[in-house]
């Protein structure tokens, strides 16, 4: 697929009216050729613009249920469907991290929470409290940290739901 | 469509975007798509030190069913024609229904 950002005037025949034509005379005349499928404007307002510029860059996607992901995105669809290649897990807990090698991820899109295009000359500028740790002491700190949240988050929920507000996003937790 | 149209008008613009998990991201709206979800360049987390995964994030896209809230310049909302649209879109529904 021809790499366009939204940025890129549409291509084809249609960006000049065809009074130019007439000026222009290198051009082949365009009589009779079909314009084929019509084009897409300039400003592209549709998930598919969003992503193109996001195709085969670094990323960190964040899920609904938290896990952090780095990886390449390779694949896409208008739902936000992902595929990205080359993926690590970083788990997070306290001033630790850890990072999981996991592979290729394909990624429903309705559990996309975000997607951050990693700026590659900061990407080792890892935040000065943060060090890196064996894998299964962050994992025990972070279900440790978890479980914590979870209990607190349900007693905010109850106390709320007494007072008659609704839970948010239906008392699903979001990290 | 109608806040959709309203957002396209809105690119170009500093907005902050509070999640549903409380991240706040200050940025420049680049996009937005019918689902509302968004395009933000030249983001800035509010709070980073909590999110420290973020911390080499240069732009993002946001997937709209995760926010909470969109906070915009003042001086870049037509207050009124906003209200009139509303009221006209809303208008268009119930005639619609019937």
């Amino acid at each position: 697929m021809e790499r366009l950002s939204i940025n890129d005037p549409p291509p084809g025949p249609q960006h000049g009216n065809n009074a130019q034509q007439g000026q222009q005379g290198q051009q082949p005349p365009q009589v009779g050729v079909s314009q084929g499928p019509p084009q897409l404007p300039p400003q592209m307002f549709t998930t598919a613009a969003q992503l193109l510029d996001l195709t085969d860059k670094k990323l960190v996607l964040v899920l609904r249920d938290g896990r952090k992901l780095i990886g390449v995105l390779r694949s896409w669809d208008q739902f936000a469907n992902l595929v990205l290649q080359d993926t690590i897990e970083r788990l997070y807990a306290g001033n630790l991290y850890a990072d999981i090698p996991r592979g290729i991820f394909l990624v429903r899109g309705e559990n996309v929470l975000l997607l951050g295009e990693i700026d590659l000359d900061k990407e080792d500028d890892i935040p000065a409290h943060l060090q890196k740790a064996p894998f299964q002491e962050v994992f025990d700190l972070k279900k440790k940290e978890d479980n914590e949240r979870k209990r607190s988050d349900k007693k905010r929920n109850n106390q709320l739901q007494g007072l008659g507000f609704e839970a948010e996003h239906s008392g699903e937790i979001l990290f | 469509m109608l806040f959709f149209s309203f957002f396209k008008t809105l690119t170009n613009q500093v907005v902050t975007i509070e999640l549903k998990n409380d991240i706040r991201i200050r940025g420049v709206l680049k996009s937005v798509d019918q689902y509302l979800n968004i395009k933000l360049d030249e983001v800035d987390v509010l709070d980073l030190d909590k999110y420290p995964h973020l911390s080499s994030v240069k732009n993002m896209f946001i997937r709209g069913s995760v926010v909470r809230y969109v906070v915009l310049p003042r001086s870049e909302v037509d207050v009124g024609l906003l209200e009139d649209a509303t009221r006209r879109e809303a208008a268009n529904q119930v005639s619609k229904a019937r």
